[in-house]
């Protein structure tokens, strides 16, 4: 980078970054406006991380409570380059926003709702998985590697159980989404006069028969609880128990 | 049930000879953390461990005695030195139990011996044996959670034990123990270790069970921890904790120990 701390003559200053990238007079001139449009900006974040370096320096509070810039960043790209915050990105979009992309892809085909449900329920099934593996107790982990479970065996034996109550949260969650949009495709995609839930909701709707209308709402909050609470709630408290991570009634 | 380590059913015992410790410490260190927060856990230990030598690590607590036992157990490196271990892969019984719990206490001892390749129709009659061992059997079908602290630890026991290592790191594994099942597991360990020649270290606070058990009781000195005194022992097996010759040697040991509390502070 080109600027300078000290007060140097602006044209100074800016041979260093002419040399590199601006070669026409007309990029010059742009690379000049951009440049003084930015370097505030870049100063002014670099008087910040001094700040912030020199009260870490001055054990202003504890490390552990305030890491410097660097530390901050390290994390900042490790999560970066692990992947999760994509994951959670995506997971923060409306799976329904998918529709028109994937009805231009796949027509008004029942892979069109396929795709917006697995692209809805995926980022939260990934995330149970990698938070899960991400919190395994290390002292597992170095029974296992005692046990001689490494490498592959480490995720089979050790890594995977461990992180299969935090997997299971994960289902458990891409469900609620899956459902969500597999309502929403259904009113939105009518597949060759299928009777789908969210078709029969519709036309419930068109034929202004009520009742049915009523009658069909109920139906899909019945399978929602069904499977939310009987399926996934079973399963979890079983894993749950089995584990000890709740008191054994009864 | 036989319990013979592997190496020693095929392997002659003359492959020692010559060959060096189970365990050799070359200067080895161990420092947590850097600059200001650096804890210096292990500090410059030189110490070799024989082929089928049964040697007990005491000292105050903090002074980094589980510190020392993973580094032999290759789970930590050292920071400077070096870390020899002959004869395989060591075992290590952790100062926790450290079991699996999505597994019954069965299943977490017969995953040591599937990870050791055993034909699963031995493995049955193997993992009850080793439950026999430590008394509990009848609880193969527990959840670890099921169990008390002690039996837990048991477990440990008996998990490490599949491995047949030759060499065992043991973490203050009876510390949870009432008397009479320690005493019961002392002589357990004691027939096992004369049994097949395992090499042993074992950690304790319990200078008493350190006379009962050791050839060799090396005293670590508050942190950093480093060799502060060493005991030969050559009281007649079969020892008994009780007995006026472990009693008296473990008085000279406590006020060593105490000396060095003393010198260095508990460390907290
Ligand atoms: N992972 C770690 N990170 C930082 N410091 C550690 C770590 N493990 C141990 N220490 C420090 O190293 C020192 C030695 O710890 P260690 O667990 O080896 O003690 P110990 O002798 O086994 O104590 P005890 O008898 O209480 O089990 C302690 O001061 C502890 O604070
Ligand atoms: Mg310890």
């Amino acid at each position: 980078m080109a600027y300078r701390p000290e007060p140097a003559p602006f044209e100074e200053e800016l041979a260093g970054l002419d040399a590199l990238e601006a070669k026409t007079p007309r990029a010059r001139s742009r690379a000049r406006r951009i440049w003084s449009s930015l370097w505030p900006k870049v100063a002014a974040v670099g008087i910040v991380l001094l700040v912030w370096q020199i009260l870490v320096w001055a054990h202003w509070r504890p490390k552990y409570v305030f890491p410097g810039p660097g530390t901050a960043f390290r994390s900042l790209w490790r999560d970066l380059a692990n992947g999760r915050s994509l994951i959670t990105g995506l997971q923060t979009m409306p799976s329904v926003a998918w529709f028109p992309l994937a009805i231009v892809v796949f027509r008004l085909s029942e892979t069109a709702i396929l795709f917006v449900v697995v692209l809805g329920a995926a980022p939260a099934i990934a995330n149970g998985l990698v938070s899960g593996i991400d919190h395994v107790p290390p002292l597992l982990l170095r029974a296992g590697r005692v046990l001689g479970a490494r490498g592959v065996k480490a995720y089979r034996h050790v890594i995977l159980p461990a992180a299969f109550p935090s997997f299971l949260g994960g289902m458990k969650q891409g469900w609620a989404f899956a459902w969500r949009s597999l309502m929403a495709g259904e009113l939105l995609v009518v597949i060759g006069g299928r009777a789908g839930l969210g078709f029969t909701l519709d036309s419930a709707r068109l034929n202004v028969d009520y009742p049915g209308l009523m009658a069909t709402m109920i139906v899909i909050l019945v399978i929602g609880i069904v499977v939310d609470s009987l399926l996934f709630g079973v399963l979890e408290r079983r894993v749950r128990r089995r584990w000890g991570l709740i008191e054994a009634t009864s | 049930m036989s319990l013979r380590p592997r190496a020693r059913e095929t392997a002659e015992p003359e492959l020692h000879m010559g060959s060096g410790s189970a365990v050799s410490l070359t200067s080895a260190s161990k420092v947590y953390g850097t600059g200001a927060e650096a804890v210096h856990a292990v500090d410059n230990v030189s110490l070799d461990v024989e082929f089928g030598e049964f040697l007990c690590l005491v000292g105050a607590s903090g002074c980094g005695k589980s510190t020392l036992l993973n580094m032999i157990a290759g789970l930590d490196k050292p920071t400077n030195g070096t870390v020899e271990v002959r004869g395989g892969r060591p075992t290590l019984i952790f100062q926790e139990p450290a079991l699996f719990p999505w597994l019954t206490v069965e299943r977490n001892v017969d995953l040591a011996l599937k990870l050791r390749k055993i034909d699963r129709a031995d493995r049955k009659q193997v993992v009850g044996s080793l439950l026999e061992m430590v008394h509990l059997t009848g609880f193969g079908s527990k959840q670890p959670h099921e169990l008390s602290g002690g039996m837990r630890q048991r477990v440990a026991i008996a998990r490490a034990l599949a491995q047949q290592a030759e060499i065992l790191l043991m973490d203050e594994p009876f510390g949870a123990l009432d008397a009479m099942t320690r005493d019961l597991l002392h002589d357990e360990v004691e027939r096992l270790w004369q049994d097949t020649g395992f090499s042993i270290v074992f950690v304790t606070h319990n200078v008493r069970e350190a006379v009962r058990l050791a050839d060799r009781v090396i005293l670590l000195s508050s942190r950093p921890g480093r060799i502060a005194a060493e005991f030969p022992l050559d009281i007649p097996r079969p020892r008994r904790i009780e007995s006026p010759e472990v009693g008296a040697l473990a008085t000279e040991i406590t006020a060593r120990l105490r000396e060095e509390v003393k010198h260095h502070g508990v460390q907290t």
